[in-house]
């Protein structure tokens, strides 16, 4: 390799020319520059005993092992209800994946398998969608039209979810100002993957079926912040009707990112808010590059001439070192160099923290051609790995000229080779028009890799299978007085009660303001006691003791309810309540011997002070009033908690050095 | 355009409303209702649905209904059909492949959204059955011709008479083979007919539908064709095939004899089971393997003999215990001159139908037994009911299943009157409708949750 050339400089020199920065130090005015812009899809799965369109459990989960059968299928690209066929569907088709799906017995049947036509939808998750729809503010439609949606990922057995809209228009209020809704929808589950490897992908089949429902955001967010605000607050208004699952992959959220100039891209199943900073973050700044990416590839070459050349590679003919390279030989794997004409700089250029153009490429040939990884290097590998010899080889036979060309050398199995040839063209010709639409799949570092084709609104079909589901009037007000409080009044009631404000995550993530009304309510108890209660001393304990799985938020009441009853102070709950946490069943009575408390009168509490003023005295070294203050509170504590106020404790220890 | 075409499938309240509005299907329509704004384009309502909602799709793609009761307001800002087409593409001649002819009866192997009923219609022609599934340019030469467009469940005499003509035609103009499309309902009905009807065939005859309609990407109606194309054009078995999926996975066709062939659960795409048998042969996109030893070899003549008669004056009767002796006596009344019973166990019906039965015969009335365990041979000397029966004129057909006997009944009723005819037409079997014996591995249905059987479920893709 000429070393005139640096791919590690290139990447930092285009990171820069484009004005890449880190998030923490972005502000405003940079995602203004680059004209941030992105909106969500918040998918919640619904608290149902059964799944959506039949009558297997919903919620039950298996490892990937236990199945009882295996089922086969292919899918096809078939026809949207407007006569079109869909970008996705197509590329999917490509592919040529076998899928195999595993089944078990204990939470799958013959719908899940497209083996049975769907049972009339589950009534009970059908009214908490209704109710999340109402509590968005959205239009309810006046009939449920279930619509199948084509996903040949193989994701869904039929090659379709079912899905359908509840309400349209809506919105959410953010800190600073609303946020719209387009639509709220109902929808199956999909499969969960377990493996996708060349050509065959395995899914199980236990989530499937489950109901979920979708809440779609128009892309009005401004800054990656802002984003993770309006996620929170859907999926906090979602659990504030209780009617939701909770836990590990219970809501997932896909973000649509684009830039000015951009294109949506998707990035799918975020597991966790706190993840969308970073992601949304990079995908901006990975299409701002790929923008420039465009800019100066045009000022090369002209898009309609450009075309790519390749040739076959003969092992033999050049010095195979390495290790990849001689696997594909020995598998009988063929071995293809293609000239990538105005292409130099460009696939070291900068795209996202770590990553260049190159692995665009790369990660479409795992993906639709199916070839797994590593399986190409090129003229920028940070580390060269062919040697100048065998370049000049390969350059000769292609007439590349390094000055200003790229070269790729990529292998991979005699059948794949068409379609990674058709798609290292396709995506280099994406380039010179800048952001292709697609769907991405993220990563805990905040960088994404390509998934599929971005489809669109030309995949849905009605489903024949199912007749339409009205929605009178009577009904949708039936379903309206049940609606529990509206999310942002608990926030407003919140900022009231003056708790800080970083206590609001964990008592609406939780639904916990039901609760503490009730409580403020029932035993007249400050409400920032309260709140603070769960929000500090309940997460503290979270943190250092083992739940049990009987403990319920519940208890919290009980155990109330008990110290005021037995008329018995707060603080002794708090005392109480690791115990209460790990042994949710054990009478508070027992709890009290537990931590070994004794009942006292707060008369026999308060004779103790002159005996302790006198203990105190008798140390000549102590003299000042407040560490005898100190010195009888620490004496008196442990027995005093529960048994009497402490501050009134406190002024009774204070009055009683004073009369001194 | 007509006020049906303006207004497809909305009548009564939706009707008047989109008519006081002005606006028609395939509008874009902005309405304001009692729960606020909707948009997007108006579509087709389905004949069977209320007439109380509009049907709109909305930008996103997804459907939804508007409450007619709830419009405030409705207005047309735009106008944009749908073209709902199987991109055609002419079906290329590749010269050494073999000539498949495929006939259309509608039914779901290739099918498409009929807004009238919600449901889907057929698509049939070589272009879109090319567009469609282009594998098929790969296995032969295709010509098709739709000879009729009915459900399965509309398929009767008429039909299998025109079916079995067109065969005759079709082998005449000497075809290498031909598959016939047809609903999934009576595929096995038809397969009787035809092996009836079409007797001494030179070219493989196959009969193919699928349990998944076309429109969904995971449909068995691909690779069934796929497989039906390639027994049609390659394989050297020249009889009355039903071809369909083998397993519910993507992996194999079985092809069974149309005669022993039976729709065995109502949704599943491994629904057809060769019954008290094995089935001929199995298929997959590579090759056809033989599992039965001996068949009718395909043969380069032209020699088929079509007998295209039926008599519509039969009808079969499904015992239950209660049955009262009037149910007969209607029938003979009505003019029936054949009765196929399904009866229980090996073949029985309670003593109180005999005066009736007696009544039947003497009427001329010609009538078979047949079984409601599907499996197995109808023996009726075991008990004396049985001996009773057959004194009173009731013939064992065997190990006939009850849909065959009834097809076989009617041909030949089609006929001849003379009993001692029908009586050899039914007991000579065509084409193994009745067997000698019944091999052990002719009923095979394993039962779920024992260890081995779930241990071979896990192991193999059923």
């Amino acid at each position: 390799m000429k070393k005139s050339f640096d791919p590690k400089l290139n990447y930092l020199e285009t990171l820069n020319k484009i004005g890449y920065i880190n998030r923490k130090q972005a502000s405003q005015s940079d995602y203004d520059r680059i004209g941030f812009m992105s909106g969500l899809e918040v998918h919640q799965q619904l608290l149902t005993e059964k799944k959506l369109f039949c009558h297997c459990p919903a919620g039950i989960y298996h490892e990937d092992e236990e199945y009882d059968a295996e089922i086969i299928r292919h899918m096809r690209p078939t026809l949207s209800e407007l006569g079109e066929y869909d970008g996705t569907a197509l590329m999917e088709f490509k592919t040529r994946k076998k899928i195999i799906y595993r089944i078990n017995n204990d939470n799958a049947c013959t719908y899940e398998v497209d083996d049975t036509p769907p049972f009339p939808i589950n009534r009970e998750a059908l009214n908490a969608g209704l109710q999340i729809t109402m509590l968005c503010k959205m239009n309810v439609v006046g009939e449920v039209h279930i619509t199948r949606k084509q996903y040949l990922d193989g994701s869904i057995p039929t090659g379709s979810q079912r899905t359908a809209i509840l309400g349209v228009e809506g919105e959410i209020p953010l800190k600073n100002k609303k946020v719209k809704l387009i639509q709220l929808s109902i929808e199956e589950d999909s499969c969960r993957e377990i493996s996708d490897i060349a050509h065959t992908r395995v899914y199980k089949t236990d989530r499937l079926g489950m109901p979920l429902i979708e809440t779609v955001t128009y892309p009005e967010f401004v800054n990656p912040d802002e984003v993770k605000e309006g996620c929170d607050y859907i999926r906090f208004l979602n659990r504030s009707t209780g009617k939701v699952r909770t836990g590990i992959g219970a809501s997932r959220q896909d973000v649509n990112v684009s830039c000015k100039g951009g294109t949506r891209v998707e990035i799918k199943g975020v597991a966790h808010t706190k993840w969308i900073p970073e992601l949304t973050h990079n995908e901006a700044f990975r299409q701002w590059a790929l923008l420039a990416i465009r800019d100066e590839l045009l000022k090369r070459c002209n898009a309609s001439d450009w075309e790519m050349e390749a040739v076959k590679l003969d092992y033999d003919a050049f010095s195979v070192t390495y290790p990849p390279i001689k696997e594909a030989r020995d598998k009988g794997e063929e071995l293809y160099a293609v000239k990538l004409p105005c292409f130099k700089g460009i696939l070291s250029h900068f795209t996202q923290p770590g990553k260049v153009f190159a692995d665009e490429i790369s990660e479409r040939l795992k993906v639709i051609a199916c070839i797994e990884k590593p399986h190409m290097v090129h003229t920028e590998d940070f580390e060269p790995i062919i040697t100048d010899a065998d370049m000049e080889i390969i350059q000769l036979m292609l007439s590349a000229n390094l000055e200003k060309d790229a070269v790729l050398i990529f292998w991979g199995p005699t059948n794949d080779i068409k379609t990674a040839l058709e798609t290292i063209e396709e995506r280099c010709k994406m380039a010179f028009e800048g952001v292709p639409s697609e769907t991405r799949k993220s990563f805990e570092d905040g960088t994404t890799i390509f998934e599929r084709v971005l489809p669109g609104a030309d995949r849905m079909y009605p489903d024949t299978d199912s007749a339409p589901i009205p929605l009178s009037d009577e009904y949708i007000d039936n379903l309206k007085a049940d609606l529990p409080k509206d999310l942002y009044e608990y926030i407003l009631m919140l900022r009231k009660w003056n708790i800080p404000e970083d206590t609001f995550t964990y008592i609406l993530s939780k639904n916990l303001m039901p609760l503490i009304i009730r409580i403020v309510e029932d035993f007249n108890i400050s409400p920032k006691h309260v709140a603070l209660l769960f929000a500090h001393k309940l997460k503290h304990i979270e943190g250092q003791y083992i739940q049990s799985p009987e403990f319920t938020y519940d208890k919290i009441y009980e155990l109330i309810k008990f110290l005021k009853d037995e008329d018995l102070h707060c603080p002794l709950g708090v005392k109480m309540l690791p115990v209460v946490y790990e042994h949710p069943n054990m009478d508070f009575h027992s709890v009290l011997t537990t931590i070994k408390f004794k009942k006292k009168n707060k008369k026999d509490i308060i004779e103790q002070i002159p005996f302790l003023k006198a203990k105190f005295a008798a140390n000549p070294q102590n003299n000042s009033n407040e560490n005898m203050i100190n010195f009888i509170m620490g004496q008196l504590k442990p027995s005093a908690i529960g048994n009497m106020n402490m501050d009134e404790l406190y002024n009774e220890v204070v009055n009683q050095i004073k009369i001194k | 355009m007509s006020n049906s075409d303006l207004f497809q499938g909305y009548k009564g309240k939706a009707l008047e409303v989109l008519k006081k509005y002005n606006v028609r299907v395939w509008g874009q329509a902005e309405i304001n209702t009692t729960r606020g704004a909707f948009k997007g384009t108006v579509l087709p309502r389905s004949e069977n649905d209320d007439e109380f909602h509009i049907v709109l799709k909305v930008i996103t793609g997804y459907n939804i209904g508007i409450d007619v009761n709830n419009i405030t307001s409705m207005t047309e800002t735009g106008f944009k059909k749908a073209n709902y087409a199987i991109p055609e593409k002419e079906f290329p001649y590749t010269k050494g492949l073999p000539s498949v002819k495929l006939f259309g009866t509608g039914g779901t192997i290739a099918s498409r959204l009929d807004y009238r009923t919600g449901a889907v219609i057929p698509a049939f022609s070589p272009g879109e059955l090319y567009g469609a599934v282009p594998e098929l340019a790969d296995i032969c030469n295709l010509e098709t011709e739709k000879i009729f467009a009915v459900f399965s469940e509309n398929m009767g005499p008429a039909q299998y008479i025109a079916l079995a003509k067109a065969i005759g035609k079709e082998i005449e103009k000497g075809t290498d083979g031909i598959v016939i499309g047809h609903g999934t309902d009576t595929l096995h009905h038809t397969g009787a007919a035809l092996t009836f009807m079409c007797q001494n065939l030179p070219v493989p005859v196959v009969l193919v539908g699928s349990q998944r309609s076309s429109d969904r990407p995971s449909s068995d109606a691909a690779l069934n064709l796929m497989h039906a194309m390639k027994t049609a054009g390659e394989s050297d078995i020249a009889e009355v095939l039903v071809c369909m999926f083998g397993p519910t996975s993507d992996e194999y066709g079985l092809l069974h004899k149309g005669t022993r062939v039976r729709k065995m659960h109502s949704s599943y795409r491994s629904t057809f089971r060769t019954i008290g048998d094995t089935p001929v042969a199995m298929v997959s996109r590579d090759k056809i393997t033989p599992i039965k030893k001996t068949y009718n070899k395909r043969r380069s003549d032209k020699d088929v003999v079509i007998k295209p008669y039926f008599s519509d004056k039969v009808t079969m009767l499904y015992y239950y215990t209660g049955m009262k002796p009037d149910t007969i006596d209607l029938l003979v009344e009505a003019g029936y001159k054949g009765i196929i019973f399904v009866g229980t166990g090996l073949g029985h019906v309670n003593k109180e139908l005999y005066p009736a039965i007696e009544r039947a015969q003497k009427a001329g009335v010609h009538m078979y037994m047949t079984l409601q365990t599907i499996w197995g041979y109808v023996h009726m000397f075991v008990y004396d009911t049985g001996r009773d029966m057959m004194a009173k004129g009731i013939i064992p057909a065997g190990n006939m299943l009850p849909e065959v006997a009834y097809i076989k009944l009617g041909w030949a009723l089609g006929q001849t009157d003379d009993p001692e005819e029908v009586k050899r037409i039914m007991l000579t079997p065509i084409n193994d409708e009745i067997t000698e014996r019944e091999p052990y591995n002719g009923y095979l249905v394993y039962q779920g949750g024992v260890p081995e059987v779930e241990d071979f479920i896990r192991r193999v893709h059923k």
